[in-house]
């Protein structure tokens, strides 16, 4: 009979040790699917997990790790406040689209002018776009007691019709022969978002994901801001009594994620993506989820999973290009992935007994 | 009457880790009223639960009547004699009283019948219940009269009663107790189970006393002072808080008509309350909970905002201040709820100190936390109040309850507050922890810390208290001076002296 038995304190060694578990579970459940599928399941694993890295095109594999890995981690960094106070922003995609699609608009507005404030002013515009669409269920939830699940949820589809419309009508770009899709903001030297070295993959928004770690960090382990977050997250009726105003806490974590997620937008909008399409948006603010619980809600956690997760995408490109490996077995393991940390989660806070004979 | 009712011989029953019985023995006598005495953990419940049938223990034997006696379950326990009152109700709201017992029967005979058996029973002990009644609507004495009746229709031998004052007020008390002896004198025994002691004095005839698993000792109550009887239980010589006399002080904190929607469905609103709190005095208030104490709590500490003049605190108007500026005030509070109210379970020592003392004890500058200053401050809760720990680092859901509400209080003591309140500051805590806690109340006032003690101990609140106050529906008694007020006066304060229950037997 198998017990489990509730630890006084939160194990130090699991909570370190579980997510590298989870990694190697899906490495293992993964590898009997893809034998299943009748791959060989070492040559999958090698190609996902270390080909992007170690392979002979690593060379071109490696930027586009930080490419893709760069709007996962700033979103979950974001999210991973909320996450924490137990404020579930859902709908990231939702605030990265809205937050490319004003940070572009700022950028064609000023076309052809070349001017050294426009990529700032993108910048701000972005952040400020993804906050508002943030601050929506926020409010809503501080004001009405709406689930903001619900609603920052379905203002993804809103936020997806939003996009389409701009790509079709009011960003479409007026020298592109009637194609949906604005201007290519990556040749309009002013408002791109350049590789800061050639090659690198090394673009702003790495760096902005860079800065949110540290500040994160630094917020959650020494700032009065984090403590509360925590507190809010573990115990509401603590935070209360500690003086947390629960609806401002609300508001400044929705705005925060949001905020983030808009800067990811304008990053890849001015960026890798180029320009606002129907089908900018490629589930950035969907995978962060799994890349902010995969990191533990902790800022150097999410870096790793970031790390990580881009790593399976491309991984998982590979594999289909090469091996043949369909699409949706990738997007199986990358669920198993979550799957798996949230099982083993549990190691954490409890001791697996084996116990002889009926329970007392 | 030479063999005695019940013979305990030799129970020792173990569970992983910890030794609940060691080694038991002794005898309960036909119409006995028999103490079992001891702190918390000290194995009580496991030997009545033993003697219910719901525990089986690893060795002993008991004889009821000179049968060797081993219910395997309560029903046989039951069967044999033996009913017994838990300290939590087990009834159902929304049906009524008869209906109520008919369930606890074997074999229910029709609702008329137990009816009419509910209404001669209480007749016949002075326990005044109308079967007819929904039991959501009783009191909480009136629900104990329930279970109690349901015990006394399977005429029962030996009836085990599990705290039963902790929830009643003087009065009910005085209504049990006229109950209890006289089904003692029809021959019943009672093996009545508590830790207030001067009841045990009143009532029992006879006590054994349990420290850590053992019988330490075995007294006769009414000639045994309830000192040497605590002392026994604790095992220690008892610390006995000491309270000076001092002139009252200048007025510090004014409730003016402060009332306060409750703040969820199962709240109390608090009505019109008018109160002055001095310099140095200990001003206590007792109730039954439920009667609107969290809520009270809530408006002072700030988590309940009002308009502002219904609080104010040294002549400012403060109804509407969040909680930390109140602490930077000086108004301080600690709630009843330990876990997840007054501190974060899965968070250590040193962040729950944070928690309450970051404003008073400079623990941050421009919003950081200076974690080694705030280490340094939870290493002096620990070590001033005697918090048994490994250190700071550790979760506080890792303490047991009384060492965290040492370490809850001591937290707020150690801020040097001018107000402080406190609700239920001994709950749960053992004797000389309580007695610990009482005193550095105590000490604060002497220092000129105006202290509001909620609480539901009434021997706690006459102990300390320089003024006395009754909360009850969310009203507050006008306070009297503590000194000279008799038990009668107490009860008529806690009942609100309108809708009081005591003519049908008299005490």
């Amino acid at each position: 009979m198998i017990a489990l038995e509730k630890r006084a304190q939160p194990s130090r060694f699991w909570t370190f040790a579980t997510p590298l578990l989870a990694v190697i579970l899906t490495m293992i459940c993964g590898g009997l699917l893809f034998a299943a599928l009748g791959k060989n399941p070492f040559e999958t694993i090698r190609t996902i997990f270390l080909d992007p890295l170690f392979s002979e095109f690593a060379w071109f594999y490696r930027p586009q790790l930080l490419i893709k890995g760069a709007p996962l981690v700033l979103i979950a960094i974001g999210l991973s406040f909320g996450f924490r106070a137990g404020i579930w922003n859902i709908g990231a995609e939702g605030q990265y689209i809205v937050g490319a699609i004003c940070g572009a608009a700022v950028g064609l507005a000023f076309y052809p002018t070349e001017s050294l404030i426009i990529f700032p002013l993108m910048i701000v515009a972005g952040a400020l776009g993804g906050m508002l669409w943030a601050i929506i269920p926020g409010f809503l939830r501080v004001k009405f007691g709406t689930n903001e699940i619900l609603v920052s949820l379905m203002l993804v589809y809103v936020a997806e019709q939003l996009l389409a419309s701009m790509a079709l009508g009011t960003l479409r770009n007026p020298d592109g022969m009637g194609f949906p899709g604005s201007r290519n903001l990556s040749q309009y030297p002013s408002a791109a978002n350049l590789e800061i070295i050639q090659g690198s993959g090394m673009h702003w928004g790495v760096v902005a994901a860079l800065i949110a770690v540290i500040f994160a960090y630094i917020a959650l382990s020494r700032h009065v801001f984090g403590f509360h977050v925590r507190l809010a997250g573990q115990s509401p009726r603590a935070a209360k009594f500690a003086g947390v105003n629960p609806a401002a806490l609300i508001l400044i974590c929705m705005g925060l994620s949001g905020a983030l997620a808009g800067l990811a937008g304008l990053f890849e909008v001015a960026g890798p993506a180029g320009q606002i399409s129907i089908d900018f948006n490629v589930g950035y603010g969907f995978t962060a989820i799994i890349v902010a619980f995969l990191g533990r809600l902790h800022p150097v956690g999410i870096l790793l999973a970031g790390g990580l997760m881009a790593l399976t995408y491309i991984g998982g490109e590979i594999a289909q290009s090469n091996l043949g490996l369909p699409l949706a077995a990738i997007q199986l393991m990358q669920g198993m992935l979550l799957f798996f940390l949230l099982a083993v989660d549990v190691l954490t806070n409890y001791r697996v007994r084996l116990r002889r004979g009926k329970p007392a | 009457m030479n063999s005695p009712l019940l013979r305990l011989s030799g129970l020792t029953k173990a569970y992983p880790g910890v030794v609940a019985n060691k080694d038991v023995s002794f005898d309960i006598a036909r119409g006995e009223v028999h103490a079992l005495l001891g702190e918390n953990g000290a194995g009580k419940s496991t030997l009545v639960k033993t003697i219910y049938g719901l525990v089986k223990p690893d060795s002993g034997t008991m004889t009821l009547q000179g049968q060797p006696f081993q219910p395997p379950e309560p029903r046989a326990a039951r069967a044999a004699g033996v009913a017994m009152v838990f300290q939590h109700f087990s009834l159902f709201d929304a049906m009524n009283v008869a209906e109520n017992i008919a369930l606890g029967m074997e074999n229910p005979p029709p609702q008329r019948e137990i009816a009419a058996q509910v209404r001669k029973v209480s007749d016949q002990y002075g326990l005044p219940l109308d079967p007819d009644r929904i039991v959501g609507e009783l009191s909480a004495g009136e629900r104990q009269r329930v279970e109690i009746i349901r015990c006394l229709l399977q005429d029962p031998k030996l009836l085990i009663m599990d705290e039963p004052t902790s929830v009643l007020t003087p009065q009910e008390v005085a209504i049990l107790f006229e109950t209890l002896r006289k089904l003692s004198s029809e021959g019943t025994a009672i093996l009545y189970i508590s830790h207030k002691l001067e009841e045990i004095r009143t009532l029992c005839d006879n006590a054994t006393v349990l420290r850590l698993g053992e019988v330490v000792g075995e007294c006769d109550p009414k000639t045994t002072s309830a000192r040497d009887m605590a002392e026994l239980m604790v095992g220690s010589k008892l610390h006995v808080p000491e309270k000076a006399d001092k002139p009252a002080g200048d007025n510090v904190l004014t409730l003016q008509n402060l009332s306060a929607k409750a703040p969820h469905r199962f709240g109390t609103a608090l009505k019109d309350i008018t109160l002055e709190v001095r310099k140095g005095e200990v001003l206590g208030i007792g109730g039954v909970a439920g009667n609107g104490q969290d809520e009270l709590v809530a408006a002072l500490s700030g988590e309940i905002r009002v308009a502002p003049a219904m609080i104010s605190y040294q002549g400012r108007a403060i109804g509407q201040m969040p909680p930390n500026a109140r602490r930077k005030l000086g108004l301080l509070a600690a709630p009843e709820e330990r876990m997840g109210h007054a501190a974060a379970p899965d968070m250590s020592l040193t962040e729950n100190a944070v928690m309450t003392a970051m404003t008073r004890q400079r623990l941050t500058s421009r919003g950081f936390v200076h974690w080694g200053k705030a280490r340094s401050f939870a290493e002096g809760v620990i070590k001033t109040f005697d918090v048994r720990t490994p250190g700071p680092a550790n979760a506080a859901r890792s303490l047991s309850g009384g060492n965290l509400q040492k370490f809850v209080i001591g937290r707020e003591i150690m801020q040097a507050p001018d107000v402080l309140v406190v609700n239920q500051p001994t709950w749960g805590v053992d004797a000389s922890a309580a007695a610990a806690i009482r005193q550095a109340l105590l000490d604060l006032a002497a220092k000129g810390t105006a202290v509001i003690v909620i609480s539901q101990d009434l021997d706690e609140l006459m102990e300390i208290s320089d003024r006395f106050a009754a909360l009850n529906e969310g009203r507050l008694s006008a306070p009297r001076p503590a000194k000279g007020l008799t038990v009668e006066e107490i009860g008529l304060m806690l009942g609100g002296a309108h809708d009081m229950e005591v003519a049908h037997v008299d005490a």
